[in-house]
């Protein structure tokens, strides 16, 4: 017989995970409800997605913690800055489902799956921004992962999506690889998981030691692919033209906070005594994507295309942030991807609210003469790619200027002189869907045929980039809160 | 000293199928070679008194994984000249990637010394120890929340598999066994009454 003390797991330990099972939990039922209503009521499996999204949000925020908190045996960290990328997270996944509905619908892809699938990806969103440990953070990154791939093969009828899916599963599944091999070397020199027992050893000599550096650099390959930084970004373009549009939406936007919880729980918190090791590869991967992203898109023909290299060099801005190492930097990087996960649903919902029965808005000669059709959402266009390009009173300008501010406190002029440098080639190409809307006849005079729930949230996603840019004064606080 | 024995012979066989299943041609004998090694490693892991484990390995790979690899491989019929045709091309490109990062590896690893303590060896648990009960502690207590994460990542796999392979055609001829069983004799058979012919 086996005579020992049986642990129990307190209620108190799961209370800060509550957040994260409550949105497991509706994912059964969604998927459930996707199996067994009647074909012709499939259609609220969308209406209980959103409350599950609703209702995650409800709970997140009731379980909210003022400071760090580990429970779960050192697997799970409930703090500010896991709560604000879980309520963004919420957020962005409630209005892609939005933008995408009338979209999947036309295509008979509005599947109870569908919504599930989305449900699993923000619970992996959840799991990473929450991490505590490498072994719930890889968790986290599969789930989030496996979800994506099924997502980008949805449309079984499509020949090219499931081309670029099987591309990104097994280049994911080479990124997935080196992140373990990363973490199990860390762990042969360390002798630990955990990110706070990490962040004790990894100081002074230690954090020099060749082993650590060695694991430290896979780790990085691994961070860099899931943000799509060069030279790890060959399957950003591919899978955002050949994936439906409404899940190129969802990959662009929320997936984006987690590479940033990833990148700040591993290298800031757990590894932040390596510092002087993980900024060097960072200031390779940051430069890379700068030049890369803003270049190549220039001769970009394909909007989803044009966006996914606009993606690699805004993941360059947000690399720059994390690189100064500094509190500052952290936040500056923070704000960033908030800004640009808002320009980002918000350039994808202009694409959506163009794509009508048989015709995807995708070429750039497709927004030719948009300000005659509607000049209410031409302007809306204007305002998000201004926010892209960084020009003020929009709220990218804003963004761009903090990263180079935490750039230049730590001493790398250099580097801030070519991130505004790329910046300004990067303008020429946003500025070109802008010429095309105001200043070219449009090709046809189909209406938008897009729903009011949709126009109404497209406006206010716009005003909202505007609104930021005039008072940014908000969201920086939060930041500022978030990684106090 | 018997234990080292069988540690060396162990440990040669599995290094030696290990090595066969990435050199054997024919897709079939990798797959029976994984086979040894798994079993293998099992036995090694019974000399580090993981009972658990060696069973656990044994019954989850080899009865159950590796047989529907089998049966995959079988199936599939992989034809493997398509897929040695252009190794020649692309092999110096790989042989040189391959060099640079077994010399990167080996400078990390010998040269600059990873300063990794190996643990000595530990004395033998007493018996009666069981360590299925401790994997099960750990499982629940320390690990709870990873080990409940790794089975959403199943259920997540079931979903996405099911949601691009399952297609609802018009016209497949189905079994409904509920309508099986629901059958009276009446639908199945019909009496007919005839007058019986007459002998002239």
């Amino acid at each position: 017989m086996i005579e020992q003390a049986v642990p129990v797991l307190a209620a108190s330990e799961l209370r800060p995970a509550a957040a994260e099972i409550f949105l497991l939990a509706a994912a059964c039922v969604v998927l459930l409800a996707g199996a067994f209503l009647p074909e012709r009521r499939r259609d609220q499996t969308f209406l209980l997605t959103m409350l599950a999204l609703a209702g995650a949000t409800w709970v997140s925020s009731l379980v909210a913690v003022p400071e760090r908190t580990v429970v779960l045996y050192g697997q799970f960290v409930a703090d500010p800055l896991a709560t604000l990328l879980k309520l963004f997270a919420y957020g962005t996944a409630a209005v892609t489902l939005l933008y995408s509905r009338d979209y999947l619908r036309r295509r008979g892809l509005l599947r109870g799956e569908y919504c599930v699938l989305v449900l699993c990806a923000v619970l992996g969103i959840q799991v990473i921004a929450s991490a505590g440990s490498l072994l719930s953070l890889y968790l986290g990154i599969e789930i989030l992962s496996l979800s994506l791939y099924a997502l980008v093969a949805f449309d079984r009828d499509n020949g090219v999506a499931a081309e670029v899916a099987m591309k990104y599963f097994v280049l994911g599944a080479i990124a997935s690889g080196t992140l373990l091999y990363g973490i199990s070397i860390v762990y042969g020199v360390t002798g630990s998981f955990d990110l706070g027992v990490l962040a004790e050893l990894v100081r002074g000599e230690a954090a020099g030691g060749i082993g650590l550096v060695l694991g430290l650099a896979l780790i990085v390959v691994a961070v860099a692919f899931k943000f799509g930084a060069v030279p790890f970004h060959m399957w950003v373009p591919d899978v955002y033209h050949g994936a439906p549009t409404p899940v190129t939406l969802f990959i662009g936007s929320a997936p984006k906070l987690a590479s940033f919880a990833l990148a700040i729980r591993v290298l800031a918190e757990g590894l932040g005594g390596a510092v002087a090791a993980w900024q060097d590869m960072l200031i390779v991967l940051a430069v890379l994507s700068l030049a890369a992203g803003n270049v190549i898109a220039v001769a970009q023909t394909n909007i989803k295309r044009m966006l996914a290299y606009s993606t690699i060099a805004h993941v360059g801005f947000i690399l720059l942030g994390i690189l100064a190492g500094t509190v500052a930097g952290y936040k500056a990087a923070l704000f960033y991807t908030l800004t640009y996960v808002i320009l980002a649903v918000g350039a994808f919902g202009v694409v959506l609210l163009l794509t009508r029965q048989g015709f995807e808005a995708e070429e750039l000669d497709d927004y030719r003469g948009l300000n005659q059709k509607s000049p209410w959402f031409a302007f809306v266009m204007l305002l998000l790619m201004f926010g892209m390009a960084g020009v003020p009173p929009v709220v990218g300008f804003w963004a761009k200027l903090q990263v180079i501010r935490a750039v230049l406190d730590v001493g790398f002029v250099w580097l801030a002189a070519f991130a505004v440098l790329m910046s300004v080639i990067g303008a020429f190409y946003y500025l070109r869907v802008v010429r095309n809307m105001y200043f070219e006849e449009p090709a046809d005079r189909e209406p938008l045929q897009a729903g009011a729930a949709f126009r109404l949230v497209l406006s206010l996603n716009g005003l909202a980039v505007l609104a930021l840019g005039l008072f940014p004064g908000a969201l920086l606080a939060v930041c500022a809160r978030a990684l106090g | 000293m018997l234990i080292t024995i069988l540690f060396w012979v162990y440990a040669a066989v599995l290094v030696g199928a290990a090595t066969g299943v990435i050199l054997a041609r024919n897709p079939v004998h990798a797959v029976l070679l994984l086979v040894l090694c798994f079993v293998t490693a099992a036995a090694l892991w019974l000399l580090l008194e993981a009972e658990f484990l060696a069973v656990v390995l044994v019954l989850v790979y080899v009865g159950a994984v590796m047989v529907l690899f089998l049966f995959v491989v079988m199936m599939l019929d992989v034809n493997v000249e398509e897929l040695r045709r252009g190794f020649v091309r692309n092999a110096p490109l790989a042989a040189l990637v391959a060099v640079i990062v077994a010399l990167e590896l080996g400078y990390a690893l010998w040269v600059r010394r990873l300063g990794v303590e190996l643990p000595g060896t530990k004395a033998p648990l007493p018996a009666g120890h069981s360590n299925t009960a401790e994997i099960g502690t750990v499982l629940y207590t320390d690990y709870v929340w990873p080990f409940q994460l790794a089975a959403v990542v199943l259920l997540i796999a079931i979903v996405a598999a099911i949601a691009l392979t399952l297609r609802h055609r018009p016209g497949v001829r189905q079994q409904d066994v509920g309508r099986q069983v629901a059958v009276r004799p009446a639908a199945r058979v019909r009496l007919v009454r005839m007058r019986s012919e007459h002998e002239p």
